[in-house]
């Protein structure tokens, strides 16, 4: 018997093989280049932990809200005659530029975004259907928009965009660190930042921690629950729309139909690593997640690890510290 | 308020009320409810046709039908035909999951991915394995896949359950990805002549063809309705049972079944365990059919698809998911035109069914299923008023 088991695990290293040179080697290179893939998973995170914060819902059409953005970023920059050279520009016609498409992206991600609130997830509330209905409804407004895109521009990605000429700015232990990551990393903090403010100063962000707190006594106190649920989806939207920027400043060839399938896949895993609800949380898991999976892929030798890497944390996670690592608070921090 | 009601946020007396006039406007004495009365003899005379009829169908391939569109274009009908029934298969074991314990599994097609590969593994001569015979994957993919199944299943369904399903979706893309970078898998090259069951025929001219080939499907269209019809009744059984209760139980209110007693957990893993190897003996026919396994099939549209069958014919019934597994694909086979727009199609149809009929076509009715017949019966026989009480009880 146990020589049959012994047949049919073949004992070479077909199955798995571990890199430590290549992990060594690139040790600090990667560590910069998983924290700036971090930094927009974060961003994308934070809209899943909004959403989840104030609805208990997993809005899987999220991943489609990124992607809208992404596209409105890649159309305008093509538009202002970018393409796949890095552009030869002035500083401030530079920075122009890319401000537009930043604004680009926000509005089309937040636009979607207000959509899928308003066409599918209001209607629905109306009629208090169970928890399972609300994710079927998700999961199909989520493919419905990936396959809008699929019919509009096809299984290609868009021919690629370079925001920026590639320029190492200084070293660490001989590991590069470029222009493009220190700016989606400060992007990502800034944006986070203004977020966390957001919630815990504003009179709507006291509303939106309301009523991820009680819904109901919030309503009672005269907050209005369908407005703030609108605006939290548009807040999701819009640092959607920054990820956006950051993802094809990261990944010139990054706007294909089913680009945002697996990015929110992690995202949301980042999102419960931070600990769900909680927006500096989201910030946390994502450079997390981008960090363990960057490793893992150095290590274990393809790009795909970064992925499955990333699911084996989550699933991890939840079996260790479901309520994540700065645990879920979004209801419960004061202002 | 229960955890395991909708996002919403406040009781909507409206909306309840509406429930309440819907409910007393149904008709009495429906189509289901008849059948429910039936004697067991009498509903398996009935079946009998049906059944009957499934089995002849290579044999009407007729014009309105056919999926074939001349000149050797469009589907073969009898592989159509085992298209159908291997999405009904599939649909009646995630209507397991989904249906009865309200469990979303949004990976589904990780399991099939994992049954083919089980089924190509043990008898391709691609693979370095020791060989069994076709016939014998089978069991050993309902084995590996409902232990994958546990695996997933045990981490995560202790948690609240739409963590289950983000967890599910990322296993479904994640089982694709590790055949495609997992040498000994052989990602797109995959494995040739899968093996298949035994028996050959006589051609016209007079050489032996096994009988089970690719281009054959009527057999293992015959093949899979037999073991839809094994798995139906071995299905049924459960809901019937103590499990099945226990199951509707958790659907319904999760925290209330905690409370009265039912192991939550427990039945949550068996159903989820059970969809998986269902899931798992459908990808090992699939790959048998084909013969041919590779990492490219296995796509998460792919397990939309599947979800989609589930919903469009009633989560939670498996007549309903039988007819929904076999239109999902049949209507691309059948109506080409619209084959290229399919995910659209039915990821719409998803979200319409969703907010206007969160039913199906054929809409489950299990409230009473905990008391099956017996309350049917007497809810139906005890006059006056009392019984409208009962039934109205019995129905909250």
């Amino acid at each position: 018997m146990l020589d049959l088991v012994l047949q049919a695990v073949p004992m070479d290293d077909s199955w798995i093989n571990l890199d430590f040179t290549a992990f060594v080697q690139g040790f600090w290179s990667n560590t910069f280049g998983g924290l700036t893939y971090g930094a927009v998973y974060g961003l994308i995170a934070l809209g899943y932990t909004l959403v989840y914060g104030v609805l208990n819902l997993i809005n899987f059409a999220h991943s489609e809200v990124f992607i809208s953005g992404v596209y409105a970023v890649v159309f305008t920059l093509t538009g202002l005659g970018f393409n796949g050279d890095a552009p030869n520009l002035a500083l401030p016609a530079l920075i122009g530029d890319i401000l537009l498409a930043l604004l680009a992206g926000m509005i089309a991600s937040a636009v979607v975004a207000f959509l899928v609130e308003r066409v599918a997830y209001r209607t629905l509330r109306r009629r208090n259907p169970p928890r399972l209905v609300y994710l079927i409804t998700a999961i199909g407004v989520s493919f419905t928009i990936q396959y809008l895109f699929f019919l509009w521009r096809g299984a290609q990605p868009e021919p690629s965009v370079i925001l920026l000429p590639t320029v190492p700015v200084f070293d660490i232990f001989g590991g590069l660190v470029y222009n493009f990551q220190i700016v989606i990393i400060v992007a990502a903090i800034v944006t986070m930042i203004a977020v966390d403010q957001f919630i815990r100063r504003s009179r709507t962000g006291r509303g939106i921690r309301a009523v991820a707190q009680d819904p109901d006594t919030a309503t009672l106190m005269g907050v209005n629950r369908e407005r703030i649920i609108v605006i939290t989806f548009i807040i999701g939207g819009l640092v959607a729309g920054v990820g956006a920027i950051a993802w094809i400043m990261l990944v010139p060839q990054g706007a294909q139909y089913n680009g945002g399938f697996i990015l929110g896949v992690k995202a949301f895993a980042a999102a419960v690593l931070g600990g769900i609800g909680n927006v500096r949380g989201a910030l946390l898991g994502g450079l997390l997640i981008g960090l363990i999976g960057n490793y893992g892929q150095t290590l274990l030798g393809a790009s795909e690890w970064s992925d499955v890497v990333a699911f084996v944390v989550l699933v991890v996670v939840l079996i260790v510290r479901p309520t994540g690592i700065l645990g879920q608070s979004m209801g419960r921090s004061r202002a | 308020m229960s955890t395991v009601n909708g996002p919403t946020l406040q009781p909507d007396p409206q909306a309840e009320q509406d429930e309440l006039n819907r409910e007393s406007q149904r008709p009495r004495g429906g189509a289901v409810s008849r059948w429910n009365t039936l004697s067991r003899p009498a509903q398996w005379g009935i079946l009998l046709p049906v059944v009957i009829l499934a089995y002849a169908a290579p044999a009407l391939n007729l014009p309105i039908l056919s999926t074939e569109t001349g000149g050797g274009g469009g589907t073969n009908w009898n592989i159509n035909l085992f298209q159908m029934s291997y999405y009904a298969l599939i649909a009646v074991g995630l209507n397991v999951v989904v249906g009865y314990a309200g469990l979303l599994d949004l990976g589904y097609v990780a399991f099939f991915a994992v049954g083919s590969y089980v089924a190509a593994m043990f008898t391709s001569p691609d693979s370095p394995f020791f060989k069994i015979p076709y016939l014998w994957t089978l069991p050993l993919a309902m084995a590996v896949t409902m232990f994958f199944g546990v695996l997933l299943g045990v981490p995560t369904l202790r948690l609240r359950g739409d963590y289950l399903a983000i967890v599910t979706l990322g296993f479904g893309e994640i089982i694709r990805l590790l055949a495609t970078i997992i040498p000994a898998v052989k990602g797109q090259v995959g494995f040739q002549n899968v093996g298949r069951p035994p028996g050959s025929i006589i051609g016209e001219d007079g050489v032996a063809r096994p009988l089970f080939s690719a281009s054959n499907g009527a057999p293992w269209y015959w093949l899979t309705i037999t073991i839809i019809i094994v798995v139906l009744l071995l299905v049924g059984n459960l809901e019937r049972s103590r499990v099945g209760r226990a199951w509707v139980a958790i659907r319904e209110d999760e925290d209330a079944a905690e409370i009265m007693g039912v192991p939550v957990f427990k039945f949550k893993v068996w159903a989820f365990a059970i969809g998986a190897a269902v899931g798992g003996l459908t990808g090992a026919l699939a790959g048998g059919q084909v013969g041919f396994v590779n990492n490219q099939s296995f796509t998460v549209q792919q397990s939309i698809l599947f979800l989609a069958a589930v919903v469009l014919g009633g989560a939670g019934n498996k007549v309903g998911a039988i007819i929904g597994g076999a239109l999902v694909a049949y209507i691309p086979n059948r109506f080409t035109a619209i084959a290229d727009y399919k995910y659209l199609i039915f990821g719409v149809a998803l979200v319409v069914l969703m907010i206007f009929r969160s039913g199906g076509i054929l809409a489950a009715r299990q409230k009473l299923l905990a008391f099956s017949r017996k309350a049917y019966s007497f809810l139906r026989q005890s006059p006056g008023s009392a019984s409208d009480r009962q039934r109205s009880e019995v129905k909250r």
